[in-house]
């Protein structure tokens, strides 16, 4: 078949770039996909490369051909080559073969577009999970879980899964390279998109920003993370149970309800106008690309402009004693 | 008509005084279609300059990953500055001082359709520009959404003054380049020379022409958008605002149905330098100079239709994706037939290698590059995964520095001479030459894997550890100052030629084609001593072929009727930025005042009638020109 | 011979006898289109947005139609008289051309009168401000668009009367009028849309 051949192309591509750069290299982003959306998406640019590739041939062996051979030479001076007016079979036959070269690639192209659109509509009994893309994090709701959580957003593997696309503030776009191409999260009720897709693998998918939407949009990441369906399940229950206050959390549990509170719910179904906290000991990131540690997350407390520009968040180095964070952190870290 | 003109001369004569200018008062006064060309030139070159600048701190943040050269903020307005200065301040302008200098000379005028308009659009222009670029002197923030300034992020999230110098700068800007539009599409259908037919006109005339047209229809989409911006940012308007049942999507298409357009209104022009140029150094006519024209007519149709391929992630539908990306994939066909056209030219000639002509054919290999990722972003499907990552950005720079830079370079080195009466340094502009192609390949051919494997475009900045990423930055990085080298050499050969003295021949490439190589570098101010007779498609070589030393006359050499300077453009656009800087910071006192300047000057330049002057053939004579 | 010429009694077609005053009418409606598109875009996103009205009232509610169509009748017979001005100036008659093109000015002032009276009217009334609701911005800004296309109008037409009694009917002069009265009437025609797509169509609903 086709695709087989074709997928061989991409390490090849690989090795011209591995050339260029001389470093390590592995395929990444939408050249490994891990799911079907992201695989027929790559089909489909592999094909359009195929035929691309072969236009680029005919192009450069003529090009190249006659820059080298009708070169002025000595004693040319006085003879003054013919001069054709053009010629209708020539211009004919790259009048032709382009369409039909257009319509090769169209046929396809037409076909997954709408092919992804059909599959993107939200039927019954299809999960669907909200996403609202405020400046710079990511929002995402479980309906029917009743779960909300930010900037990590948990799927089952080998499910198709829908996201409903919108946003509070500017227009972002939902991306995430290894298993669909993007969409955008259209603020206002007008412009919902719905968008789906599907992991194959379980794993942690990088997920990206990629409309402009003000300072941080270069650091308004997220994560996917693909979970066998029992492990999956395991998480929402998880995320369901009420967070526990101990003796040794109560000091930073006050203080985050006097301070954090008012932006930040960590019931598992609330909204807020931060993001919902709950579970936060199990994020991976803090504000979705710093790692989880301790000294990170007190910095983030005290001044998070400094790590994400353009972040709403006040800093609170002012107005916490570095005690009181610390107590917080620690609250923060019993959130499972 | 005869009896027109002779009423024309009449009435001049009646009223015929000369009035001149010299040195800066000369230049801001001028109506000369030539100096307006220069005056365009020089400050396209000088934007252009500003826009380098930009994009070198723009890849020096980018050379490391999480690198502090400019905050995040300041990374943002560069990232704006850079894109729409580059193709609003500086492209299309240098185009403009092209299109000024050579259309009137190739289609054998001795001005445009409306010298004091196209100084006013010159003016408006320029202080446009100016307006755009405030923020530099009052330290406001800059214009920081974008150069596609997307709504809500343009109108309800950008803070500070910055996205009203975009909004107000621009549309001064892109009145006076809607102006000149006007003025070309009116000069090449009106003011030929006889015999000089629709088809018979240098391809640079036709892609001047079809660009005006799309200049005229394009600028005046954006005009509208800006205002609604305008709206929006300063009287509570509520396009735009989401909340109060606003759609911010309106927006992008009516900034698309102007953008789609720019596009091609920048390439067009970069294509009729190709076909000038290259058969003058094959010494070989055009090949199929008729499906040259049609092509170029057909993509400027095309151009049209196709707004919405920027569009596919917006959430158009799946009708609307698959329309809009296979008339985008139909634009490639024309544009087919134009590189191949262009290769067929060179077949069979005498190709010279000089710099203008290496300008030349370089873009061929980079613009079709440019052409074939162009190809694969129209297709819907695969556009979700490449839409906003640097694949993009890779493809619209193979596009733009690939052909029209090249094609302006190419347009600079082949025209200077007649511009200015002195060649360019031959070897100085090799070097450019070879440090571009090499700078530029460097810097965006990687850009295209960045994208795919998911770097997407306008980031500050890029997280440490991913596979390739860093590497691949700093090649860029490196590209990107190779290319700011070879402009650099660029300046110093232009600036060492302006310098010499002028000795620049009639026709100093020798294989001159069109009427521009008929008459002396740099023309007199009255181009032709008397209006040419055309006989046939490059009418220059026609003459020459049949031996004849300078062109046949269509008329007996008489007194030149010229139009005299005004100094009311320049007043004019004076007025306008006024009132735009009024406008901007809400001073009722400065708007009423500079749109007072602008009335009381139209008002002025309605009542009195400019009677012009003449040239006598006894002052032709004098002056030892020879025509 | 030529001298004949100049004094114009044998020019049928005064404005395009001149190079001059054929740039200037090809230029004028070369600017026209753009002008097309102009207004195309703004009916575009008032036809789009019309709808929403952020809890503000709507046109069916405020719309007047008596007076619209007053000043729709004013417009339309203005286009009219600035036909008969570039008529009288094919005769050449200098008074006529003036009296017309005065009679143009007078309707047009009417109209403007009208056009102010009624948006001071909506905001009075209604609060009905270009900030109430996306209907509202879109309409003030097309309509407005439209008034202020009208005002200059006024005021350049006001100048060329002024200029026809100091110069009289020549090549100069005889073409800046027929732009003129191009120009009115692509703004006669803006103004049909304007009445039957924004207000016919938004006092139906």
């Amino acid at each position: 078949m086709v695709k087989r051949w074709m997928k061989r192309l991409v390490p090849l591509m690989a090795m011209m770039v591995l050339l260029l750069t001389g470093c390590n290299f592995e395929l990444a982003g939408a050249l490994a996909p891990k799911g079907p959306v992201a695989e027929q998406q790559l089909d489909l640019i592999l094909w359009s490369l195929i035929v691309m590739i072969f236009v680029l041939l005919v192009v450069f062996v003529l090009f190249f051909t006659a820059v080298f051979r009708f070169r002025r030479r000595r004693g040319q001076d006085n003879e003054i080559p013919e001069q054709i007016e053009g010629n209708h079979k020539l211009e004919i036959t790259w009048t032709i073969i382009p369409i039909f070269l257009l319509f090769i690639m169209a046929v396809p192209t037409v076909a997954l577009t709408f092919n992804l659109e059909e599959e993107a509509q939200a039927v019954e009994g299809q999960r669907v999970i909200k996403v609202v893309g405020k400046q710079f994090w990511w929002e995402f709701t479980y309906p029917e879980e009743g779960i909300v959580t930010a900037q990590e957003v948990y799927i089952p593997v080998g499910e198709k899964v829908v996201f409903e696309l919108s946003s509070a503030d500017v227009i972002h776009s939902f991306w995430v390279p290894q298993l669909s191409g993007k969409k955008d999260a259209n603020p206002g009720s007008k412009n919902i998109n719905y968008l789906y897709l599907q992991a194959d693998e379980p794993g942690v998918y990088k997920g990206k920003c990629t409309e402009l939407c003000g300072q941080s949009h270069a650091l308004m990441d997220f994560k996917l993370i693909a979970l066998e369906k029992d492990e999956y399940d395991a998480w929402v229950a998880d995320m369901l149970e009420a967070p526990v206050v101990t003796a040794e959390t109560q000091v930073g549990a006050d203080l985050f309800e006097q301070k954090c509170l008012v932006c930040h719910a960590i019931d598992p179904g609330m909204g807020s106008v931060g993001p919902n906290l709950n579970g936060f000991a199990d994020r991976l990131y803090i504000g979705g690309f710093i790692d989880n540690t301790t000294e990170n997350l007190v910095n983030w407390i005290k001044n998070p402009v400094e790590m994400k520009p353009g972040v709403t968040m006040p800093p609170f180095e002012n107005e916490l004693t570095t005690d009181e964070i610390n107590e917080i952190v620690k609250y923060l870290q019993s959130l499972q | 008509m005869a009896h027109a003109h002779a009423q024309a001369h009449a009435h001049a004569h009646a009223h015929g005084h000369k009035k001149r200018y010299t040195g800066v008062m000369d230049w801001i006064t001028t109506v000369d279609h030539k100096k307006i060309g220069i005056l365009y030139l020089f400050a396209g070159l000088l934007f252009f300059a500003i826009g380098g600048l930009e994009a070198l701190f723009i890849r020096l943040q980018l050379a490391y990953p999480m690198n502090d050269v400019v905050s995040a903020q300041r990374f943002n307005e560069l990232i704006t500055m850079h894109g729409t200065t580059m193709l609003f301040l500086a492209a299309l302008p240098i185009l403009y001082g092209f299109f000024n200098f050579i259309i009137p000379l190739q289609i054998g005028a001795r001005d445009v359709a409306f010298p004091f308009l196209n100084s006013l659009g010159f003016w408006t222009f320029f202080f446009g520009g100016v307006l755009l670029n405030i923020g530099f002197f009052t330290g406001d923030t800059l214009p920081d959404s974008g150069w596609t300034a997307y709504a809500p992020l343009a109108t309800e999230y950008s803070a500070g003054r910055g996205m009203d110098m975009y909004s107000i700068g621009l549309q001064l800007s892109g009145i006076g380049t809607l102006l000149g539009g006007l003025n070309f599409v009116v000069t090449i259908v009106n003011m030929r020379a006889p015999g000089m037919t629709m088809m018979r006109m240098p391809l640079f005339c036709w892609t001047a022409f079809i660009t005006s047209i799309l200049i005229v229809f394009a600028f005046s989409a954006l005009a509208v958008g800006l205002l609604m911006i305008s709206f929006d940012r300063l009287f509570g308007g509520n396009f735009f605002n989401t909340a109060a049942g606003g759609n911010e999507i309106l927006w992008q298409h009516i900034f698309w149905i102007f953008g789609h357009p720019e596009v091609y209104i920048l390439v067009l022009p970069a294509f009729g330098i190709l076909s000038e140029v290259i058969p003058t150094f094959s010494r070989k006519r055009l090949f199929g100079y008729t499906s040259m024209v049609f092509a170029t007519s057909i993509i400027g149709f095309l151009g049209f239709m196709v707004w919405a391929h920027h569009m596919f992630t917006v959430g158009m539908g799946a009708v609307a994706n698959t329309m809009f990306a296979v008339a985008t994939m139909l634009i490639a066909v024309p544009t087919g037939i134009k590189i191949f056209n262009w290769i067929f030219t060179m077949w069979k000639g005498q190709i010279r290698f000089t710099a203008a002509n290496l300008f030349a054919i370089g873009f061929i290999p980079s613009f079709t590059i440019g052409g074939v990722t162009g190809v694969m972003l129209a297709m819907a499907a695969s556009d979700y995964v490449f839409h906003d990552t640097y694949f993009v950005v890779a493809h619209f720079h193979y596009v733009i520095v690939g052909g029209t830079v090249h094609g302006i370079f190419a347009a600079l080195f082949y025209w200077f001479p007649k511009m200015f009466g002195r060649t360019l340094n031959e070897t100085l502009g090799k070097i450019t030459f070879w440090l571009l192609l090499i700078g530029f390949n460097l810097t965006f051919f990687i850009q295209h894997w960045l994208g795919v494997v998911g770097m997407p475009r306008r980031v500050y900045t890029y997280l440490d550890g991913q596979p390739g990423w860093n590497e691949m930055n700093l090649v860029s990085t490196i590209g990107a100052l190779l290319m700011g080298v070879s402009v650099v050499i660029l300046v110093i050969n232009i600036v060492i030629t302006l310098m010499k003295p002028k000795n620049a021949t009639n026709d100093p490439w020798e294989d001159g084609r069109t009427m521009e190589w008929a008459i002396p570098s740099p023309p007199p101010e009255y181009n032709f001593k008397q209006t040419p007779l055309v006989r046939g498609l490059d009418a220059w070589w026609v003459e020459k072929r049949a031996g004849n030393k300078e062109m046949t006359p269509a008329e007996p050499v008489g007194p030149i009727h010229m139009p005299n300077g005004s100094i009311l453009p320049f007043i004019m656009s004076i007025g306008l930025f006024i009132a735009g800087i009024g406008f901007m910071y809400d001073t009722l006192l400065m708007i009423v005042g500079g749109l007072g300047i602008l009335v009381i000057c139209m008002i002025l330049r309605s009542l009195i009638d400019d009677p012009g002057y003449h040239i006598e053939p006894e002052e032709i004579e004098g002056k030892g020109v020879k025509a | 011979m030529s001298h004949a010429h100049a004094e114009g009694h044998t020019i049928d077609h005064l404005e395009r006898a001149t190079l001059e005053g054929k740039n200037k009418i090809l230029g004028f409606w070369i600017f026209l289109g753009a002008e097309m598109v102009i207004f195309g875009t703004l009916f575009a996103a008032h036809i789009g947005l019309r709808g929403e009205l952020n809890g503000g009232v709507s046109g069916s509610e405020i719309f007047s139609l008596p007076i619209v169509a007053i000043m729709t009748a004013l417009l339309l017979t203005s286009s009219m008289t600035s036909v008969l001005a570039i008529q009288a100036m094919h005769r050449h008659e200098l008074k006529g051309v003036a009296l017309w093109l005065g009679i143009t000015v007078l309707l047009a002032l009417g109209f403007l009168g009208l056009e102010i009276y009624e948006f001071v009217h909506y905001v009075h009334e209604y609060h009905f401000n270009i900030q109430q609701s996306p209907f509202s911005t879109t309409f003030y800004v097309l309509v407005g668009c439209h008034g202020t296309h009208v005002a200059i109008g006024i005021v350049w037409i006001s100048l060329l009367i002024g200029q026809l009694f100091k110069k009289g009917l020549t090549v100069v002069t005889a073409p800046k009028v027929y732009v003129a009265s191009l120009y009115w009437h692509f703004i006669d025609v803006v103004w049909v849309f304007i009445f039957t797509v924004v207000y016919l169509m938004g006092k139906v609903g």
